[in-house]
């Protein structure tokens, strides 16, 4: 990618190279997300009656994005910024216009030859979502003019002031956001009666049918009032919250959690089933997360095989509270079999760390990822089938007794209280060890093996705690899940659910419990986990690949996570930090970090 | 002012490691066991040592055994290839590709499609060799072109990040091409198109006859290499001055052997390897009796056995004898020096990336070939087991690599049923990718540096 | 009774013989240098009083303790603390963390006391942190103030240097082992540190055995020096002594070549 500075003031000459190459990698990603199958797997899905499906949208911003991003220009720090003009609209224009090609002769050939065999999705209903149901005529012509369009709205984005353009997206995400979570909007209104509210917003036939037109407009234009009444209030609060000194900001996090205690605590008394369902995979998650979190993130050791733990937490659960175990079924109440999933998955923490935690960063990784693999292996082999019930594993987990409350899977709104239990135990557990002795030590440990040694860290001790501390919440997480689902069996516990939660940590932000919290909702809610619907159960089948494409795009572009915790992000950021602190003359700077030796 | 002091008794011996000793023994002794009661249940299944754990003890025939350890082999093989782009990735950007499982699937995937249309057409049939060349050329470039577009979008970005970043995008590649692939070609399982019968016949081989052939083959070519080298190095003194292994050994015949070795373009250790190789071919061919080396071999497996084999020396001599190999070798040992020295580093690496590709290419057409049958997972465990392979032979070492694919192909194959069936574990084929996992356990747990060694740069071995 | 015994120490790397029978002995309250060419092993030295590398051969003792076979944690929390030459700090943790971590060998709170905020652990908490404040105090201005909360990688490279030192002196050592600590520093902030060398023993009773190149900071603070080359110690003594040793003066400038050869 070049970066053409040229005299700031005068127009420049259109980079043709540039904008065909990003028109060219426009109209590729257009045929293969039309070729994967999204658009045709999620046209059901209906955003705004009947104008925008979930499916089409995938369509959609494509050519936007590139068109923005075929005209952005990287401007050095203190070099004059190039003035942007015509030029860049018209490569806007053109990146668009050549998605649009793309798209023509993918409808052309849907047309003309059948290539059905190796790729499942040629296939009459991707042409017919392409052309609209009206044939060539009607597509081509309409494609070329919306992806031109929209590449060309990217383009102006660029053209527009920053403030024009943070309003737009807030009001495009906005609208999209009210659209995806129908479900839960709904839900709520119905728990505050405000029925009509919701009627007003929704089409609502039967089902999520997505918001209509008119309401859409209207949303638009809410939305976009509000920073105008706001006026930049909200964010003058975050950046004193950020400015704040350390005991304020201590003060305001208290009160933030306090509130989202209390919301959480309160919210599912008038939420439905669904999203109390929603709710409670959430809450298993993000205590899986958290425990991940201190491990990769404190401790900085990437454990793959992370799942492991999770597993034992739930046979150990179910091996002692189903009366359906196949070896030994004592039926004890879950409060007792809790002392043991914890001493089991400290016993496994130890017993996969001992061999690991000598070992470097990325061995540790695969070897884990193999002790994962293992565990699963053995719970399902024929070998273990008479203790632990082999492939179709152990039913008849009898729900939790806590007095007059049942907790059991049938009953969401139980479950999610377990679980927020156990979330609100491992957040505090997190936050207290992080500003301990033991957090500190974790840290220097990622920071420097060696050097945390040698200033008298035993290293390997503090390694195994943060194993046996993340193992125990996974394990809690997997007892929560064997009361949940009431039995276990050993398709639940697959690799996948290492990397997801591996997704979800690094989304949220690694080392930071907030961002923890953010990663699992965002993910888990809507998404979905490995097994688990999220709120767009259409995605159900593309979950994996945008999982992937997720955290690829992440460690690319904003490695920190959507919530960086503010260590990570200077680290990953030592330059710009650096900068900054030189610009507000507060720290002394040197360009060099090494010393000479 | 020194605070209080609390001097603990000096412990030379931490708890973590009492606990790795009493694993490992525990390990060694099943294995020691378990072999015992094969060794007893082969001499007899009536043994009361073998009926201990396994009263239904039937004891494996020669045959089964060989057959086991060919198609171990055979396995191991590809693993080995795998294992080739993982160990120069790892030697050259000290991180590991977790998306090169899925190179290789995608080298058999496409090589399924091409098959399939050939077949279709009729060729796959009528003109075999032709069809599977085609196919094996549309793999490879596949293959490659995935692995260099790869690291173009995700790792080229995160060059000079810590070790684990680059590790975990390469997590997600893998997850977004086995879904993307999942997305365009359906989730059902590709089966490649019928093999002709010659390839697929089982016939009996005489291992020993085979190996007095190679001994012999050495031998020519060697003498042939020789007498071509020595006219060249007459004619261009300047050649390989460089590269003249200088060592003077001990023996008085030592300098003789160095000159040997110098002339055949090779260094000391690698010729005594070679001798000792010849010797032990020679050897097994003529000393073992004729029985025991007959094998029962279907002609892919010779041809997957036979493929890697020719991969793996086209390799060694791309990395070992051209400017290329060296180029990669001094971007291994050290980026920023190689830069200055002139090389391309970026391009370096994508050569190293696109020789991985092409290997899982290949790796991926011998897959289909010997499974004839391919979906979207197909990357990912033998991936994870190729790297296993990898480290066990000592990654960043390529004859490591290709040993340890073999070893571990082996293993896998043979230790179920040597190792696990004779102490009574039921259902031992499922625990096949358990003891794959388990010989990367056991491996790292007495050398952490693979069998064989590693061969790092200095910073990736901190 | 000397403080550190090192008898007949041999550190082998794959055939080269970074250090041969070394004998080497500081007392109590003593301030040792060690000095010798580039490559004479004296980092490697170190590496093996610290434990970071097995000595092949050889005897460390510790107050009369053996100190071969123990990690380093052990060895940091036995007494002996030690600086890199090429400064290695914890880059991400702040300054004041960087010393409040070094006195992990000096506490003990684990996770009963962070999770219930016991009385203990919150007067441990204190106590290291007034510790790391002291510490850091000991250097002037430079490190205190806003700076204790600054990320380690923000600070100068003499103040890095500084913050070395300073996460050595918060392990609580009786010796302290600092690799050429003003290497890099302008000739200000060498006459500074050379003037702290000599009272952290006298204040903070270390004692202390540093490798220099900067022969005025030898002349100045060392009561003894030791001239390591290749491996070998070859000259001890006074630095007037050691100064004008013919061997000492070869070693540096070169010797002829023969007589190398027979040497070895
Ligand atoms: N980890 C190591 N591996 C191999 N050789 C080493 C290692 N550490 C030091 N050496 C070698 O030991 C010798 C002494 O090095 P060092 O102790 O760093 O010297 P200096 O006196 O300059 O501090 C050098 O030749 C160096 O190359
Ligand atoms: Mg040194």
């Amino acid at each position: 990618m070049t970066a053409t500075l040229a005299p700031s003031g005068s127009s420049v000459a259109l980079d043709w190279r540039r904008a065909l190459l990003w028109g060219g990698i426009c109209a590729l990603s257009l045929v293969s997300v039309s070729l994967i199958g999204l658009p045709v797997g999620m046209n059901k899905r209906i955003l705004i009656e009947p104008v925008l499906s979930l499916g089409y949208l995938f369509l959609l911003w494509i050519p936007l994005v590139f068109g923005y991003v075929a005209t952005t220009v990287v401007v050095l720090e203190g070099v004059e910024a190039r003035k942007s003009g015509v030029a860049d609209l018209l490569a806007g224009l053109t990146a668009g216009l050549m998605g649009g090609i793309g798209l023509t002769l993918l409808m052309v050939g849907l047309d003309t030859v059948n290539i059905r065999k190796p790729l499942v999705n040629w296939s009459p209903q991707l042409f017919r979502l392409l052309t609209f149901e009206r044939g060539l005529e009607f597509g081509i012509p309409v494609w070329l003019g919306i992806c031109a369009g929209l590449g060309l709205v990217g383009a102006v984005l660029h053209q527009l002031p920053a403030v024009a353009r943070r309003v737009m997206s807030w009001v495009l995400f906005g609208v999209m956001a009210v659209a995806i979570l129908e479900a839960v909007i709904d839900d709520l209104a119905e728990g505050f009666h405000l029925e009509w509210l919701t009627d007003a917003l929704y089409y609502k036939k039967g089902g999520t049918e997505g918001l209509t037109v008119t309401s859409a407009v209207v949303l638009a234009l809410v939305l976009a009032a509000l920073p105008v009444v706001t006026g930049g209030r909200v964010k003058a609060a975050v950046d004193h919250y950020r400015d704040a000194p350390s005991e304020d900001r201590r003060r305001t996090s208290l009160v933030l959690f306090g509130a989202i205690a209390v919301a959480c605590v309160g919210l599912p008394m008038i939420l439905g089933g669904i999203v109390n369902e929603l709710l409670a995979n959430v809450g298993l998650f993000l205590l899986l997360a958290l425990g991940l979190n201190i491990v990769v993130g404190l401790a900085g050791l990437l454990d793959l095989g992370y799942v492991a733990f999770f597993a034992v937490g739930g046979y150990t659960t179910s091996v002692l509270t189903s009366s359906n175990s196949p070896f030994f079924a004592p039926e004890w109440h879950f409060g007792i079999a809790l002392l043991f999933v914890v001493v089991m998955a400290a016993v496994a923490g130890l017993l996969i760390g001992a061999p690991v935690i000598r070992m470097r960063g990325d061995y540790l990784a695969i070897v884990t990822l193999g002790f994962g693999e293992i565990v699963r292996l053995l719970f399902l082999s024929d070998w273990l089938k008479p203790y632990f019930g082999g492939s179709q594993g152990i039913t008849k987990v009898n729900p939790v007794d806590i007095g007059p409350f049942k907790v059991q899977g049938s009953d969401p709104r139980s479950v999610f209280y377990l679980v927020l239990f156990f979330c609100a135990l491992a957040i505090y557990v997190s936050w207290r060890l992080q500003g301990s002795r033991l957090g500190r030590a974790w840290m220097a440990t990622r920071e420097d093996e060696q050097v945390a040694e040698a200033m008298g860290i035993n290293t390997v001790n503090a390694k195994l705690m943060a194993f046996v501390v993340g193992a125990t919440m996974a394990a809690f997480s997997g007892a929560v899940l064997a009361a949940k689902v009431g039995s276990v069996f050993p398709k639940s516990f697959e690799i996948l659910v290492s990397i997801i939660i591996l997704v979800v940590v690094i989304v949220g932000g690694m080392g930071n419990i907030a961002g923890v919290m953010v990663g699992s909702l965002v993910l888990i809610g809507i998404l979905g986990g490995p097994r688990q619907p999220g709120l767009l159960q259409e995605f159900q089948s593309y979950k994996l690949l945008i999982y992937g494409a997720l955290l690829v795009f992440m460690m690319l572009k904003r490695p920190e996570g959507l919530v960086p915790s503010a260590r990570r992000s200077r680290e990953l950021h030592q330059d710009e930090y650096l900068q900054d602190a030189w610009l507000g003359d507060e720290a002394e700077t040197e360009g060099d970090q090494g010393a000479p030796s | 002012m020194t605070g209080v002091m609390r001097s603990r008794s000096a412990r030379r011996v931490t708890g973590v490691d009492r606990f790795l000793t009493l694993i490992r023994v525990v390990m060694i002794s099943v294995i020691i066991i378990g072999f015992l009661a094969f060794v007893a249940q082969q001499i007899d299944p009536d043994n009361p040592f073998a009926r201990w754990r396994n009263p239904g003890a039937r004891g494996l025939t020669g045959d089964q055994f060989k057959g086991l350890l060919i198609s171990g082999l055979s396995q191991g093989s590809m693993y080995g290839l795998i294992a080739l782009g993982y160990s120069m990735v790892y030697g050259v950007l000290g991180f590991i590709n977790f998306a090169h499982g899925e190179v290789f699937m995608v080298g058999a995937m496409s090589g399924f499609i091409t098959s399939d249309k050939l077949h279709a057409a009729g060729w796959w049939e009528s003109n075999f060799l032709l069809s599977l060349t085609v196919v094996t050329l549309i793999a490879i470039v596949t293959s490659t072109f995935t692995a260099v577009i790869t690291e173009r979008i995700a790792y080229r970005p995160l060059r000079n990040s810590p070790r684990l970043i680059p590790l975990i995008t390469s997590i997600g590649v893998s997850f977004f091409i086995q879904n993307a692939v999942m997305g365009l070609l359906g989730p059902a399982t590709k089966s490649y198109p019928k093999l002709p019968e010659w390839l697929t016949t089982v016939r009996s081989v005489d291992l020993g006859r085979v190996f007095v052939w190679i001994a012999g083959i050495l031998v020519v070519a060697g003498l042939l290499w020789y007498w071509w080298r020595g006219g060249s190095r007459e004619k261009d003194p300047t050649a390989d001055a460089g590269e003249l292994p200088v060592s003077e050994s001990e023996l008085p015949i030592g300098e003789k052997v160095g000159q040997v070795a110098a002339t055949l373009g090779i260094s000391v250790p690698a010729l005594r390897w070679l001798v000792s190789v010849w010797i032990a071919l020679l050897l097994l061919g003529f000393l073992v009796p004729g029985k025991v080396l007959i094998f029962a071999i279907t002609g892919t497996k010779i041809t997957v056995v036979t493929v890697a084999a020719v991969s793996m020396a086209g390799l060694w001599y791309l990395v070992e004898r051209t400017k290329t190999g060296r180029a990669m070798r001094a971007v291994a040992e050290d980026k920023e020096i190689a830069a200055l020295m002139g090389i391309n580093v970026n391009r370096i690496i994508v050569v190293t990336f696109a020789v991985g590709g092409t290997m899982a290419g290949i790796g991926g057409i011998l897959w289909g070939l010997l499974f004839r049958s391919v979906h979207h997972m197909t990357g990912f465990l033998p991936g994870i087991k190729a790297f296993t392979a990898a480290v066990v032979g000592g990654i960043g070492n390529m004859g490591g690599a290709m040993a340890g694919g073999l070893f571990l192909g082996s293993a896998e194959s043979v230790a179920p049923l040597v190792l696990m069936e004779p102490l009574g574990i039921p259902g031992v084929s499922q625990l096949k990718d358990a003891v794959a996992f388990t010989v990367l356990v056991l491996v790292l747990l007495f050398r952490p540096a693979g069998l064989f060694g590693e061969r790092l740069s200095q910073e990736d071995r901190a | 009774m000397s403080l550190l015994e090192i008898r007949g120490l041999q550190v082998t790397f794959g055939g080269l013989d970074a250090l041969s029978s070394l004998d080497f002995h500081v007392n109590d309250g003593e301030i040792v240098s060690v000095i010798g060419p580039n490559g004479a092993g004296k980092t490697t030295f170190f590496n093996a009083i610290s434990g970071m590398v097995p000595p092949t051969e050889g005897e460390i003792l510790f107050d009369g303790e053996s100190v071969l076979g123990l990690d380093p944690n052990q060895i940091t929390e036995m007494g002996i603390a030690r600086t890199f030459q090429n400064v290695r700090l914890f880059p991400n943790m702040t300054v004041v963390e960087n010393l409040m971590v070094s006195q992990h060998c000096r506490t003990s709170q684990l996770f009963v006391g962070a999770l219930f905020q016991t009385k203990a652990f919150k007067k441990e908490e204190r106590e290291i942190r007034e510790r790391a404040e002291e510490i850091l105090a000991f250097f002037g201005t430079r490190l205190t103030g806003y700076r204790l909360d600054q990320p380690a990688f923000a600070l100068s490279y003499a103040n890095r240097r500084r913050l070395e030192i300073a996460r050595a002196m918060a392990t609580q050592p009786r010796l302290l082992l600092l690799d050429e600590p003003v290497a890099g520093m302008n000739p200000m902030e060498t006459a500074e540190l050379t003037g702290l060398i000599g009272r952290l023993r006298d204040e903070w009773g270390f004692t202390i055995v540093f490798i220099e190149h900067d022969m005025k900071v030898v002349r100045d603070v060392s009561d003894r020096v030791v001239v390591l080359d290749h491996g070998v110690p070859i000259a001890e003594g006074s630095y007037e002594s050691v100064s004008t040793d013919p061997d000492v003066i070869e070693a540096y400038l070169g010797r002829p070549l023969e007589s190398r050869k027979d040497r070895r």
